[in-house]
């Protein structure tokens, strides 16, 4: 095969994986900071991915001028889940918050399939067959925007978490549960905040990856376990190394449909997940757990 | 040496062990036919609940990939019947054995390099997600167009060969869930259960007071596959038809999980509690839902969310301790 | 006189830390022999060495004259030996009996033997009376005490108490030390401490190691080592000798 096709599949798969990134890059900062592993993580950014249809469907709002309105609503849905529900389990036995989050994300599926169906839907915008051609390459308009559009929030994400006040106190609170307690920070507000900021990270990927995959209410799971999986690839924890994991994972899927059957692909991931969990469980670029 | 068993039962408890015995007994003579296939279905489901029991409750691990040995269980059976024409009770042995060596391994990678907590339970569900998908394009056994059995006429019982009406059937899961049961209750006085307590408490006192936690918990991993994999053999030869993006779903992993959930953890009569709640209240709902005329599928599910979320909040136990504090038969908690 | 357990230039280094330098020492059947030193000083890790929890880095530790480091945990406490933690470690969600009950199978495969054992153990530490209680409703002295209980029902030539006397009152402290004492005495248990009850350790102790920056600066009779000037400026201060 010619080279240029490894090259096409392989930028296009990093794109694609960028978006994947943005969506771990919440999860890493719900687990990083509440210590809450949100099972429902896919299930929410699906929600997300069907008000984009509906909204794009229903008004002609093109999902990329709604990533900033669609966070800002499953912030405020990550907000109340947090505030509301899962407050209380911080301190139970992790198996109890697991299955918490696990029931979350039943209702949310099933929900999203009593409103929808189990078709696939998907966003047909004017652009949506465009291609830029840059030297041998030629790369879809929907995965440029979409790429370009995670690098600009992750950026942003990661501006914030170093240099906000806010940001600062909420990675206190992370490195030290009790100290930031005794310096006077309400915690309880801060991981509602922090929870709601992962959910806004899934609106933005979701009103994205609209653009680019066929959406069923079954996307959910899958969606939670390719978040899983980049998280502990790169690192639990770990903001850049869920990026990384991202992308390493969408080059990989899109690499391995090349060489086998599209239905393989995801194997690559499984296989490379146990792999990780077995020798380097910390991922990439996690800190090493005690 | 059953009395001894009993021994610390209250006499109340014994009354309506019995008393439900002679129900479960009856059934068949007592229910309509629909009702029955709903019997079925509870006793299948709490058999597999106490199965995955096994391992969470009694040794601590958190499985949410349970359903490849019910699957793996299912195809080796069927497998061998259609392909070999060898009967399911034989078929029993090459289930069990496969599911165990998958449990063997799943166990081995997990506890030699100290994978525990949510991060074994993600290396179930991805090792599910593996069969899910390998089976798919396994075409021995039909890939993801699905494997059929031949269907006998049900006038005919052949136990042998698990053919026959819905009666017969509801007998066989009877007897295996009575089985389970049985063999729990034996374990969880024995010291293997009194072990399987300590790590699922404190794995590093455990080891402390001599026990190898390495090998107690790889028991509970193997022992609970096996016990699945009877209940896949069953599945196969009741619904005559496995797919691989049915049975190794996750959904079916969740939903077995739910019954020892919502009856209570760790306890023997939880899983039966939980299912009888979940499926009797579930087709309860369906009958009323389509009765007012909505056709939603998804709306069982969401139903289950809410049943197991509410458990979770409201009753971190399991209904079980609650109902057994109440009825004064001090389901004491292994 | 045999010594049960030698411990021959121990090293373990964490990263940066050396926790353990070059510890040696040994302790003799039926003694009663205690660590003690300032906080830090290394004496926990030294206990996780010998009971398991790490291998040392250098050196080496025989029990019995078998040598016994880098075993695991529950391979060291099949040989002999039983240990408590410094935060006590109970299995909550047990019955304080269930939770002997466990230390004592490890000898007794038969729940009832194993049962009996237990019975006897907790009247010898006065639980007997709160068997049936959850071992997460009982008190801090009181789950001391089942920790005792549970590492002794495994029947061990050495037990290793970790900080057993901290949050003690000084009655609970003074019966504490009377069982420790009966035990050691009545069964010819040995037992190995780490202590900060400087009272305790005078009433329990044949021998005593001081520790500090994981180092051994001093062994010997109680009452000497607490004179030693390196002892005194680097935990007791001069009032304690006075």
């Amino acid at each position: 095969m010619p080279a240029e096709i490894y090259l096409n599949v392989a930028v296009s798969g990093l794109l694609t994986g960028l978006v994947y990134g943005l969506m771990a890059v919440g999860l890493s900062v719900i687990f990083g900071v509440v210590r809450v592993v949100n099972f429902a993580h896919g299930e929410m950014m699906t929600v997300a991915m069907y008000l984009a249809i509906v909204l794009f469907n229903g008004f002609g709002l093109d999902p990329l001028a709604m990533v900033v309105p669609l966070a800002a609503v499953l912030f405020a849905l990550g907000y109340a889940l947090q505030a509301g529900i899962i407050n209380p389990f911080i301190t139970r036995p992790e198996h109890s918050q697991f299955i918490l989050l696990v029931a979350v994300a039943l209702i949310l599926v099933n929900v999203l399939l009593i409103a929808f169906g189990p078709d696939a839907r998907n966003v047909q915008t004017s652009y949506s067959f465009a291609s830029f051609l840059v030297g041998p390459l030629i790369i879809d308009a929907t995965k440029v925007y979409a790429g370009s559009a995670t690098v600009v929030i992750t950026a942003a994400l990661f501006a914030f978490f170093r240099f906000a006040p806010l940001g600062k106190a909420i990675r206190a609170c992370a490195d030290n549960y009790t100290g930031a307690l005794v310096v006077g920070l309400n915690v309880k507000r801060l991981y509602a905040l922090t929870f709601g900021l992962g959910a806004a990270c899934v609106g933005a990927a979701g009103s994205m990856l609209v653009l680019l995959v066929d959406v069923t209410p079954a996307l959910g799971p899958a969606l939670t376990l390719l978040a899983f999986i980049i998280v502990i690839t790169g690192g639990l924890g770990s903001m850049p190394g869920a990026v990384l994991g991202g992308v390493l994972i969408g080059l990989t899927e899109a690499m391995a449909g090349l060489f086998f059957t599209p239905s393989a692909k995801s194997m690559f991931s499984f296989g490379l997940l146990v792999l990780v969990l077995l020798f380097r469980p910390q991922g990439l670029l996690g800190k090493r757990l005690s | 040496m059953i009395g001894r068993l009993f021994d610390e039962v209250p006499r109340r408890g014994l009354v309506l062990l019995a008393g439900l015995l002679v129900v479960l007994l009856a059934a068949p003579w007592i229910a309509n036919d629909y009702l029955l296939t709903v019997l079925i279905i509870v006793l299948y489901f709490a058999y597999t609940g106490q199965a995955w029991n096994v391992m969470m409750g009694f040794a601590g691990q958190l499985s949410l990939g349970h359903a490849i040995y019910v699957g793996l269980g299912g195809y080796a059976a069927a497998a061998l019947y259609v392909h070999f024409g060898i009967g399911p009770w034989l078929g029993l042995a090459a289930a069990i054995a496969i599911a165990m060596a998958c449990g063997a391994i799943i166990g081995f990678l997990a506890f030699r390099f100290g994978v525990g907590g949510v991060y074994f339970a993600i290396l179930t569900i991805a090792f599910a997600e593996f069969a899910r998908i390998g089976f798919d394009h396994f075409r021995w056994v039909g890939a993801s167009s699905g494997f059929f059995l031949p269907v006998a006429n049900y006038t005919r019982n052949d136990l042998w060969n698990l053919r026959g009406n819905p009666t017969m059937f509801y007998y066989v899961m009877l007897a295996l869930t009575i089985a389970a049961f049985a063999l729990c209750h034996v374990l969880l006085k024995s010291r293997v259960g009194y072990y399987w307590q300590a790590i699922r408490e404190d794995e590093v006192a455990a080891r402390s007071l001599g026990i190898d936690t390495f090998r107690y918990k790889m028991y509970a991993v193997v022992l609970s596959a096996g016990m699945t994999a009877v209940a896949g053999v069953f599945f196969a030869f009741y619904y005559n038809n496995l797919f691989p993006e049915q049975v190794f779903h996750i959904s079916r992993s969740i939903e077995l999980i739910l019954g020892p959930i919502i009856g209570g953890i760790g306890t023997l009569f939880g899983p039966l509690i939980g299912a009888f709640l979940l499926t009797g209240l579930s087709e309860a709902m369906q009958e009323l839902l389509t009765a007012l005329g909505f056709d939603a599928p998804g709306a069982k599910q969401v139903f289950y969310g809410l049943c197991l979320l509410a458990v979770v909040m409201a009753l971190p136990g399991g209904v079980w301790p609650w109902l057994a504090a109440k009825l004064g038969v001090n389901g004491r908690r292994s | 006189m045999t010594a049960l357990l030698a411990v021959d230039g121990v090293g373990k280094r964490f990263r940066g830390l050396l926790a353990v330098d070059n510890v040696s020492f040994r302790v003799a059947q039926g003694a009663i022999f205690a660590v003690i030193g300032p906080n830090g000083a290394g004496k926990t890790t030294l206990f996780n060495i010998i009971a398991g929890t790490f291998a040392p880095d250098r050196g080496s530790i025989a029990f019995a004259g078998e040598r016994i480091d880098g075993l695991a945990p529950d391979e060291i406490c099949r040989r002999g030996i039983g240990r408590t933690f410094q935060l006590v470690r109970p299995f909550p969600g047990l019955s304080v009996e269930d939770n002997v009950l466990i230390g004592a199978m490890l000898r007794r495969h038969d729940p009832t033997a194993a049962r009996r054992r237990a019975h006897e153990v907790l009247l010898r530490l006065d639980l007997f009376g709160k068997r049936h209680q959850p071992a997460s409703a009982l008190t801090l002295p009181d789950r001391k005490r089942l920790e005792v209980a549970r590492a002794l029902a495994t029947d061990p030539k050495l037990l290793l108490l970790d900080e057993v006397m901290a949050g003690l009152r000084p009655a609970e402290t003074d019966r504490m030390v009377s069982v420790l004492t009966e035990l050691n005495r009545g069964s010819g248990l040995t037992i190995l401490l780490i202590e900060h009850v400087m009272r305790a350790v005078m009433a329990l102790a044949g021998r005593v190691l001081v520790l500090h920056h994981g180092a051994a600066i001093a062994e010997g009779p109680p009452e000497a080592v607490v004179r030693e000037p390196a002892v005194v400026q680097s935990y007791l201060g001069a009032e304690a000798v006075e």
